[in-house]
């Protein structure tokens, strides 16, 4: 058991090459551009990449995790807006985000409030196609995604010249859910108990692949790495103690640059095994692969489970699984700052947790700034202090 | 088994000796150097027990200032330490208040006096000592007096919680003529409200009890108390109740100490 080993470390080979993904791919997109494709930036979950995929074009994430581009949103967009939001603005107004730059459309959804007024003053830098998004999860609200798909389909076919048929589509599906099957798989080795890569190592991952452009690599990419990490976690190779306090993040996206309650988390002496967030968990739902396709891609998107839906039964049915599957000692919910949906729903993650998994649960809220690391590092200290103590007592003396 | 706990706060450093029984206590202002302090809050508790500091078995440290002791055995946060140090005075404390110098807390303990659920205020120092001090500031009283003023005025309204803010609306209620008690029972209300919203997050019991160093306040205790409708109790030294848990940690510690 090499507990203790430095998370620097004697890292997993395809680690390192997964590490620098996001440099790599901005001259690969930088070429693929100049012989001719055509890049759809995205900023959330909730766009169909299947139909960016069946269109020919290449989907990419776009920046919007760093602290950096802020000050220079702020001069248009309100101070007290989320942290998200002002870094995506930020990036695209600053022209700092290679991918935004290479982008020849950009997808957006009514998600939030916040989000939605952005991408109309988004709309002036950049070709934009915002899709109504509806926030119920019913047939009704299925019927009229399915409008909204079909309106993107439209879009597509005719900003690129392209069609796109049902084999098409079919085919876009498989690839995508061949991805997901890969995300899903890496983040399962974190099951193990101890977890063979640390929370921090595992979110750079999910971020930097976020911008490749090429997804049968990334797939390949991410199968080696998984398998990499299992065999060390066989041969008893962790970051980690198998006591080491094993926490489940919920709530906002994170990626590099927002990462800090993570690394916050890891530096306490605990470790983030499960990202329930948008980049993580709720990413690897596949589409079904029977019936009408493009219906098959609205039922998928439409049940995502996050908080712009009301009301959002599916992300604490998901939570309670997780909280099972990984074997958590914690539930960590981060809300950033000016994010209402998560901040109110926060209340009733707390509530029906500590009702149906007896499980210890901390609320943060923050931004990317770093203003506010010793007050947090309290917090997440007392929290792993809290679950450290509920283990050495025994079950009968838990309240 | 001789064990030290010193509680290195934004404001004051505490010091508690205990080996059974406290045998020792000091506190110094923390000032600009939280190490400084630390290290003379220490000597000075051995000088109050008379022992020297070879006698120590155990050192644990807590309060925003635990990073910058090396001498530490072990560091704790603030709010497991509260905690253990309330469950010690009052073992029946089923809510902890702790109102500090720049944070507030409400942490929730169950019957062996260990944490099962807390809120801390957000980076801001509402409703803190901080924020008090400044507002005796503006009304050029000391705290004592602020809570004299107080007694029996009727409290005139106040809306800010920001330090900043809550100070230019003091500034303009003197400029109306408001009487300083009015002000300072309404400052006391606005602490109130805001330990109300904060407390509304976690589970409340029936005995709360209260620590840190506004608690040495009686009026704010009684408004407070007040405000969510609880009998509250405040230790003798509520600003020492840190410390006493962090001692007691050490005291019953196990094989890192």
């Amino acid at each position: 058991m090499l507990a203790g080993e430095t998370a620097a470390a004697g890292k997993a080979a395809a680690y390192e090459e997964i590490a620098t993904l996001r440099e790599r791919n901005a001259l690969a997109l930088k070429e693929a551009k100049e012989s001719g494709v055509k890049v759809v930036g995205t900023y959330c979950l909730y766009s169909p990449t299947e139909l960016i995929v069946a269109a020919g074009a290449v989907p990419v994430s776009l920046c919007g995790t760093s602290q950096n581009p802020i000050a220079a949103a702020e001069k248009v967009l309100p101070r007290s807006l989320c942290p998200l939001i002002k870094s995506s603005y930020g990036f695209a107004l600053t022209d700092t985000c290679p991918f935004f730059h290479f982008s020849d459309l950009l997808l957006a959804e009514t998600t939030c409030d916040g989000k939605k007024k952005m991408y109309e003053l988004l709309g002036e830098l950049k070709p934009l196609h915002l899709m109504q998004l509806p926030q119920i999860q019913d047939e009704a609200a299925l019927d009229y995604w399915m409008v909204e798909l079909k309106r993107l389909v439209a879009r597509l076919q005719e900003e690129f010249g392209v069609e796109i048929t049902a084999e098409g589509l079919t085919s876009a599906i498989n690839l995508v859910n061949e991805e997901r099957r890969s995300l899903k798989a890496l983040q399962d080795v974190c099951k193990l108990r101890p977890a063979p890569i640390s929370g921090s190592d595992l979110l750079a991952v999910l971020h930097n692949r976020g911008f490749c452009i090429d997804k049968r690599q990334a797939i390949e990419l991410l199968d080696r790495l998984t398998a990499e990490l299992v065999e060390r976690a066989e041969s008893g190779v962790s970051p980690f103690h198998e006591r080491t306090p094993r926490v489940l993040l919920t709530g906002v996206p994170v990626g590099l640059g927002s990462d800090k309650v993570v690394r916050l988390v890891e530096e306490s002496g605990g470790c983030v095994v499960c990202f329930e967030s948008c980049g993580g968990y709720k990413k690897v739902d596949p589409v079904e692969v029977t019936g009408d396709p493009l219906r098959a891609i609205a039922e998928k998107y439409l049940r995502i489970p996050c908080s712009c839906m009301s009301p959002n039964q599916g992300r604490l049915q998901l939570l309670d699984t997780l909280v099972r599957e990984f074997q958590v000692d914690g539930v960590i919910d981060l809300t950033w700052q000016g994010c209402h949906t998560y901040n109110v729903e926060s209340y009733q993650v707390k509530t029906h947790l500590q009702r149906e998994d007896q499980i210890p649960f901390l609320q943060i809220e923050t931004d990317y700034s770093e203003s506010d690391t010793e007050q947090l590092k309290v917090r997440i200290e007392a929290f792993l202090e809290m679950i450290g103590r509920r283990r050495k007592m025994p079950e009968n003396a838990l309240p | 088994m001789l064990a030290a706990g010193i509680d290195i706060g934004s404001t004051g450093t505490k010091a508690v000796l205990f080996d059974g029984e406290v045998r020792g206590v000091s506190v110094v202002p923390t000032g600009w150097d939280p190490k400084g302090a630390g290290l003379s809050a220490l000597r000075q508790a051995l000088d109050c027990a008379g022992v020297p500091e070879s006698a120590l078995n155990c050192i644990v440290g807590t309060g925003y200032g635990r990073v910058s002791l090396p001498i530490f055995d072990r560091k704790v946060t603030e709010i497991t330490c509260h905690a253990r140090g309330a469950y010690h005075l009052f073992p029946d404390t089923g809510t902890l208040l702790d109102i500090g110098g720049q944070d507030c807390k409400v942490i929730s303990l169950d019957a062996h006096g260990g944490v099962v659920d807390f809120v801390m205020n957000d980076k801001c120092a509402a409703g803190t000592g901080r924020f008090l001090q400044v507002m005796a500031g503006v009304l050029e009283v000391t705290l004592e007096e602020m809570g004299l003023l107080a007694v029996g005025a009727e409290p005139a309204p106040i809306s800010s919680m920001c330090t900043v803010f809550a100070e230019s609306e003091i500034v303009g209620l003197l400029a109306q003529g408001v009487a300083k008690g009015s002000i300072a029972a309404g400052i006391f209300e606005a602490i109130s409200r805001r330990m109300q919203g904060l407390a509304g997050k976690v589970r409340i019991s029936s005995t709360v009890t209260f620590s840190g160093g506004v608690a040495l306040n009686p009026q704010i205790c009684r408004v407070i108390g007040a405000g969510l409708g609880v009998e509250m109790r405040v230790p003798a030294a509520p600003q020492f109740v840190g410390a006493l848990g962090a001692a007691l940690i050490g005291f019953e510690g196990d094989a890192a100490c």
